[in-house]
């Protein structure tokens, strides 16, 4: 039993081990606590619920681990739904077909990866800081999006657009399967790619990547375009999931994104961490949500409990780190 | 040459300045408004309580911090004040300033006690601090707002008054005086202060201000203390503008403050800064906005055009222009990321 625990450990990472266990924890407490936890209902309006923040935090996965921070995703996001919103209404609303989809999508993404070809080209050529290129930038698109709609909303879409928010395929969410998709790309592309190699190695180390020959320009500019286009496959989704779209609609959700990426290990400073204890803690937060919600509790509760216990994550790192330095130094 | 030295110290700073005198100059033709003393008094009225909030922000990043958590702290500041000021039987200013001051430093101690207790990187645990703190205010009030607030606090007080002759008032209320006093406060801690300089040592190389024999411990209390004094005493002067307690009317406020303030040359990673940038960065948001109100450009576009400003602010900042280029053309974009 202890051999096989240690080959789970040793096979997967320490941290995504003990991030199951804690999820496990979580799953057999809120099941113990109320019979409504473990029912099909309950297990599949997570499933629909997880995916937008989930492919937004992978949006900021990327940018984290280079050594910056991409705050502009939620405005991306929305600029991209906007785009697919005001291609639909043009092809007529509700009448409008799938080709106006299809291209719609297009747009959508064009215009989250243009919205971040912008910051990348800003990080990588001027030299100016991740975190105030962003956050001009998502200063700049929130503008952008008010001055567009005029801060209302738009909605009024064909119907097959709600099925890819609502639908289900083969019993499994429509959006998880999406969220799957992006999650399983995303992490080859990290772990065995040359420009996944190239992300870690300037998280680590922008001018020792530099001289050894990494093309630390253009993998930044990278890394900010594919994030673009990773808002605006969470846009897009978020247009069929609420058959609307408004300027700042999830906004609340950039800063919990930073909080997943931050329990999911992703070191603060750069150059380590892995896509799957990510997903982890993204679970694990939606079912610390979900969960309070069926005991009673609302979604600021949730919200307070996130903060508490990243907090309470970081300290238990910090605190088994530090007994691991001493017994190493009594050995 | 003492002159030259004041302009390759301050390069942001300078280069920011020029760009303000330009453009007040130009909406000082464009529109006859801008330099009225209606308008500069509103100016300052409107601002002062994210100047306040700049120059606590100012010593965290001088400290090699940042905090997120601020205006929500001045959210939870101005419900427990106002649950102080029940249970003191009304209160008054001064005792006003003292709660909110201490529960605010206090709110800033949990942040540098988490930060320096757990050697946790600061923007992690102020994103932490800034779910909780929201989250637990929205929970406990469950999102109301409160109207019945003690006089002395939402009465109005001017500090200055002036009747034009045309018979439009204008006045400066008491958050500017207040705001000025924080300014001032701030400026000689970091000017003057044995402890301010400990913060730029301290910012600028954390191991070699420690093994210089700084007390690392007492620069995170100091700084993120005193970002959470700014933050209640912003809070306690929201209030006297409004006149209500609102759980999430400050939600947001944040990241334009950080904006603005890194605008003014405040580097994140620490031991740079001064008063004059900060006060020039917001104010370079502040009449930016002002400045196309006046213009009667649609009020839609001024997010618009301040981030495109802001964006082009940060990506030219590192263009170093002057006596660098024809020294040494090799260098003129020099990378700083």
């Amino acid at each position: 039993m202890r051999q096989l625990v240690q080959h789970i450990s040793d096979h997967i990472g320490k941290e995504t081990f003990a991030l199951i266990c804690f999820l496990t924890f979580l799953f057999v407490t809120f099941s113990s606590l109320t019979p409504r936890f473990l029912t099909v209902a309950n297990l599949s309006s997570m499933a629909f619920q997880l995916p937008v923040l989930g492919i937004l935090t992978l949006a900021m996965v990327a940018p984290i681990l280079s050594g910056g921070l991409n705050l502009a995703i939620i405005f991306t996001a929305n600029l991209s739904g906007l785009t697919l919103a005001w291609t639909l209404l043009q092809a007529g609303g509700p009448d409008a077909g799938i080709v106006a989809f299809i291209i719609g999508v297009a747009a959508a993404l064009a215009v989250g990866a243009a919205a971040g070809l912008v910051m990348g080209l800003a990080v990588a050529y001027t030299g100016a800081h991740p975190i105030l290129v962003s956050l001009a930038m998502m200063i700049f698109l929130r503008g952008l999006g008010e001055f567009l709609t005029r801060g209302g909303d738009i909605s009024g879409f064909p119907e097959f657009v709600g099925t890819i928010g609502h639908g289900s395929l083969f019993l499994i969410p429509i959006p998880m399967i999406i969220f799957t998709l992006v999650a399983l790309a995303w992490h080859v592309m990290l772990v065995s790619t040359k420009h996944g190699f190239s992300v870690y190695m300037i998280g680590s180390n922008l001018n020792a990547s530099e001289y050894s020959g990494i093309p630390t320009k253009k993998t930044l500019t990278l890394i900010y375009t594919f994030s673009g286009v990773l808002c605006g496959i969470a846009g897009i989704l978020m247009v069929s999931r609420f058959n609307s779209v408004r300027v700042g609609h999830g906004e609340a959700l950039l800063l919990v994104t930073v909080l997943a990426c931050f329990l999911g290990g992703i070191d603060p400073f750069g150059g380590f961490g892995k896509v799957m204890p990510v997903v982890i803690a993204l679970i694990i937060l939606q079912v610390l949500s979900s969960g309070l919600n069926l005991l009673g509790a609302n979604q600021h509760l949730s919200t307070a409990v996130w903060g508490l216990f990243l907090i309470l994550v970081m300290v238990i790192r910090h605190v088994v780190n530090q007994l691991r330095n001493y017994l190493a130094r009594r050995e | 040459m003492r002159r030259l030295k004041l302009v390759a110290n301050y390069t942001v700073e300078m280069r920011l300045l020029v760009v303000l005198v330009i453009m007040c100059f130009g909406l000082s033709l464009a529109s006859d408004q801008f330099l009225s003393l209606g308008n500069l008094t509103s100016l300052l009225n409107n601002n002062a309580v994210n100047l306040i909030w700049a120059v606590g922000l100012l010593v965290v990043l001088i400290s090699g911090g940042i905090d997120i958590s601020f205006a929500v702290a001045a959210s939870v500041v101005q419900y427990v004040a106002a649950y102080c000021f029940g249970l003191l039987g009304g209160g008054n200013w001064i005792l006003g300033f003292l709660v909110s001051g201490l529960i605010g430093i206090g709110l800033g101690l949990v942040n540098a006690t988490l930060i320096h207790g757990f050697r946790i990187i600061s923007i992690v645990i102020t994103i932490a601090t800034f779910n909780a703190f929201f989250g637990l205010l929205m929970f406990f009030t469950s999102g109301k707002n409160i109207y019945n607030l003690p006089s002395w606090w939402t009465s109005r007080i001017f500090i200055f008054e002036h009747q034009s002759t045309n018979g439009t008032w204008s006045e400066l209320n008491l958050a500017v005086a207040v705001m000025i006093g924080c300014v001032v406060a701030t400026w000689i801690l970091i000017r003057f202060t044995g402890t301010g300089r400990q913060l730029y040592a301290f910012g600028d190389n954390p191991e070699a201000a420690r093994r210089a024999g700084i007390n690392i411990a007492l620069m995170q209390a100091v700084a993120y203390g005193w970002m959470g004094m700014m933050a209640g005493i912003a809070g306690l002067m929201q209030v006297n503008i409004v006149k209500e307690v609102i759980p999430n009317a400050l939600y947001g406020r944040e990241l334009e403050v950080l904006a603005a303030v890194v605008l003014g040359g405040a580097r994140l990673g620490g031991g740079k800064g001064s008063i004059l940038g900060c006060l020039l960065g917001v104010m370079f948001v502040a009449i930016t906005q002002n400045g196309l109100n006046l213009l009667g450009v649609s009020p839609f576009a001024f997010q618009m055009i301040i981030g495109g400003s802001i964006l082009i602010a940060v990506s030219t900042s590192n263009i170093q222009i002057g006596s660098d280029l024809f020294k040494n053309p090799g260098k003129y974009i020099r990378t700083r990321y």
